[in-house]
């Protein structure tokens, strides 16, 4: 390792992404595009669902169902029929996304019996919508249930939020259940997803950048004249990987202002221990590209390498779908797994102040898998150019 | 004309050669729509099946310890800890050991026997909303139950709903996924390949060769873009394969309809890619454009994981304009509902439409630099 020689290198390299006018750009405004964007699309919240309601009850209660499911902004009324095949049809359409069906005598069976049933038909052809729809559906109809219960002094007082239970009477047992959440009181769904994002973001442009760069040299037929310099490689691939390393935590930076000003993630941790996890976690995520680049032949083939790498590994490092909902031989792969590490590592942080001690476990995996990384790419860097 | 079509048939052949040499594309090529149906199929759920519930009971009486059994004899909850204070759970909530308290109000039994309103806390690790309100939903159960059972319950009002799932009764997340696979496939063959190989030649000089071959330029453009088109094809196959096989995905319309509809949509796909090939400077830049342009939106902004309902007004504009978003509508509606070209038309309409701007387009801006 000479240090000037690195110097020199490494200045030819910044002066070479620099230069490039579509890589700055790709560096500096891309992240912030894809953050607005992505933050906005990775959400299962469905707002303003189109609901079909069947009322073939026509009393005041049945409508009462269709304002409240209306009321709550969540749903929103757009045909009406008293027959069911026309509802079929509009849902083969595209047309609605919820048949609510009002049996004859609703009414009747509230007030003589307290009970009654309806019929919630739900477009599940994209399941995840239709799951989240359900759960809105059911808090809801709860609520109603409450308030018509109000009538006939109701002892359980199921409170979700929405303002304070009836005061029941004395004399048999009450239970009062409230439910609180901790760290996200406003539900927010982008709140959780935009440090997952961070990540994506960070790891694409080490990755990515770092094969391409590389493979970019061997089809220009650059590295096997530098092999034929007595720069040693390990200065070779030091002053290739520095400059995609700075690189990618100015994003981090970006994307951290973006998160605060645009989507008021609370950063309740120390920004120093994020930057601190960053900085090993790239290490990795470089080494990585570093290996592609031994393995790939064409910027094609790199690209296509890392994109189904990266694939795989984000679908599986919980950022989408909890780890704890996979199966167990699937969640002990996340443990080798570094954007799992990094994802979990920085909403623990952001989200909820989690400190060193907290996050330990998450760090020292990081540290483990970065390490290992790297040195088997650099010792196969060696192999292949040798 | 007859020594021009030999020379295209020639020409493809050749290009097709080229793509199978490449041993290391060709295999993921072939494993990745395998691995993708596996992962969705076994390892990505929404629900959790273990909620690692704290138990905060400052004074046990029979009536909490009731309660507690009924947590520890679910299979959907695993006590992890239980003390008698909050104190505990900041740090267990931080460490991500735990998901969900329960905490009981001093004198449990007592209040609840002299008729008072008692209270009981849920608090929930609401850092993921979504997952937080399952878990709560699930706790609400069990003690609703509970209450039922004391009669503490009383006179109160239940309306009763009875679901329906239409077109997938169970919820199985492959079923929905599917779909959406095979429009990611083909977007990454037709339209991110097809740019790069194609950039790659300009980079290279080797397009300026091919001119002075007795091909026209719309002859070159095909010669390069077949062999993925075929590729793409062949991934579809796999993927439905697969599916069918290893998770039993239904089908239940026509696999003529779909498969032409696929065509379709790569052909959507590879004018995209050529008109990358064309604007862009160098390979690396029309691979980040190829990137930006059609892998990520067609993964995130077509409704093929994340709902489009969900999505804010000035995002659903911009779905309008992502063909994925059409592809997986038909794919869908054929794949699930088993509908036909009468509710298929208008998606099938706007492709068609898209294909033809993306050609003239593609089309145009190739020929002044081939010329």
């Amino acid at each position: 390792m000479r240090l000037r020689v690195l110097r020199f290198l490494l200045r030819k390299e910044f002066l070479q992404i620099v230069r490039d006018r579509t890589l700055l750009g790709m560096l500096f405004i891309m992240p912030v595009i894809q953050l607005l964007v992505l933050a906005n699309a990775v959400t299962f919240e469905v707002k303003s669902a189109r609901m079909y309601v069947i009322d073939k009850d026509h009393s005041s209660m049945s409508r009462g169902v269709e304002t409240r499911l209306a009321a709550s902004g969540r749903f929103v009324p757009t045909e009406s029929s008293p027959s069911m095949a026309n509802g079929d049809e509009a849902k083969l359409d595209r047309r609605v996304d919820l048949i609510v069906v009002i049996p004859e005598g609703f009414e009747r069976g509230i007030v003589r019996d307290h009970r009654a049933p309806l019929q919630l038909v739900f477009n599940a052809e994209d399941g995840a919508a239709a799951a989240v729809m359900q759960t809105y559906a059911n808090a809801i109809l709860m609520n109603y249930a409450g308030e018509l219960g109000a009538e006939v002094s109701p002892s359980v007082v199921t409170n979700l939020g929405v303002g304070d239970g009836v005061a029941p009477t004395r004399g048999h047992p009450v239970m009062e259940l409230r439910r609180r959440g901790w760290y996200n009181s406003e539900l927010d769904y982008r709140q959780y997803m935009v440090p997952g994002i961070l990540v994506v973001l960070v790891t694409m442009i080490g990755t990515l950048m770092t094969a391409m760069n590389i493979v970019r040299e061997k089809e220009a037929g650059t590295l096997d004249q530098l092999n034929v310099t007595p720069i040693n490689r390990s200065t070779f691939i030091a002053a290739k990987l520095i400059p995609l390393w700075t690189f990618a935590m100015i994003d981090l930076s970006i994307g951290l202002v973006v998160a605060r000003l645009v989507f008021h993630v609370p950063m309740l941790g120390s920004l120093v221990l994020i930057f601190f996890a960053a900085t090993i976690y790239l290490v990795g995520a470089l080494g990585i590209g570093l290996w592609i680049s031994t393995v790939a032949e064409t910027q094609q083939q790199a690209m296509f390498v890392t994109f189904s790498l990266l694939m795989v590994y984000l679908l599986m490092s919980g950022l989408f779908t909890p780890i704890r909902g996979m199966p167990v031989w699937a969640q002990w792969t996340t443990e080798i797994n570094p954007i799992a590490h990094f994802v979990a590592l920085m909403r623990a942080v952001l989200l909820k102040g989690a400190r060193m001690r907290d996050v330990a476990s998450h760090l020292a995996a990081l540290a483990a898998i970065s390490s290992v990384v790297l040195s088997v790419a650099i010792r196969q860097y060696h192999k292949r150019s040798a | 004309m007859a020594g021009r079509r030999s020379a295209l048939h020639a020409f493809i052949i050749k290009e097709m050669r080229h793509i199978l040499r490449d041993r290391q594309t060709l295999t993921i090529l072939l494993l990745l729509p395998l691995a993708m149906v596996v992962l969705f199929g076994y390892a990505l759920r929404n629900d959790i099946s273990d909620v690692r519930l704290v138990v905060v009971d400052p004074t046990p009486d029979y009536a909490t310890i009731a309660l507690r059994n009924r947590f520890a004899g679910n299979p959907r909850f695993e006590i992890v800890a239980t003390s008698q204070t909050l104190d505990l759970l900041e740090p267990l909530f931080r460490r991500g050991d735990a998901d969900l308290a329960l905490a009981f109000p001093p004198r449990f039994a007592e209040s609840l026997s002299q008729g008072v309103p008692t209270r009981l806390l849920l608090i929930g690790d609401a850092s993921d909303p979504n997952t937080g309100s399952t878990m709560a939903a699930y706790a609400t159960a069990v003690i609703t139950s509970y209450q039922a059972e004391i009669g503490a319950t009383g006179q109160a009002v239940r309306i009763v709903p009875q679901l329906r799932m239409r077109f997938n009764p169970t919820l199985e997340s492959v079923n929905l996924f599917v779909p959406g696979l095979i429009a990611l496939v083909l977007t990454l063959i037709t339209a991110l390949m097809t740019s790069i190989s194609l950039s790659r030649e300009k980079e290279r000089g080797t397009l300026e060769i091919l001119l002075v071959s007795p091909l026209h330029p719309w002859q070159i453009i095909l010669g390069k873009v077949m062999p993925y088109l075929l590729l793409a094809l062949g991934n579809v196959a796999t993927a439905l394969l697969a599916a069918w096989a290893v998770f039993h995905v239904p089908f239940r319309g026509s696999l003529t309809l779909l498969l032409s509809a696929s065509v379709l949509y790569s052909m959507v796909g590879l004018s995209l890619g050529v008109l990358i090939a064309a604007l862009a400077p160098s390979q690396r830049a029309a691979m980040l454009a190829a990137l930006a342009g059609t892998m990520l939106p067609n993964a995130l902004l077509s409704g093929m994981i994340f709902p489009i309902a969900s999505l804010p007004a000035w995002l659903r504009m911009v779905t309008y304009v992502v063909p994925a978003r059409w592809f997986i509508v038909i794919a869908r509606g054929i794949m699930l509902k088993g509908v036909g070209f009468t509710y298929l038309w208008k998606e099938l309409a706007v492709l068609t439409v898209m294909l033809a701007v993306l050609l003239i387009a593609a089309v145009r801006s190739f020929k002044p630099r081939l010329a």
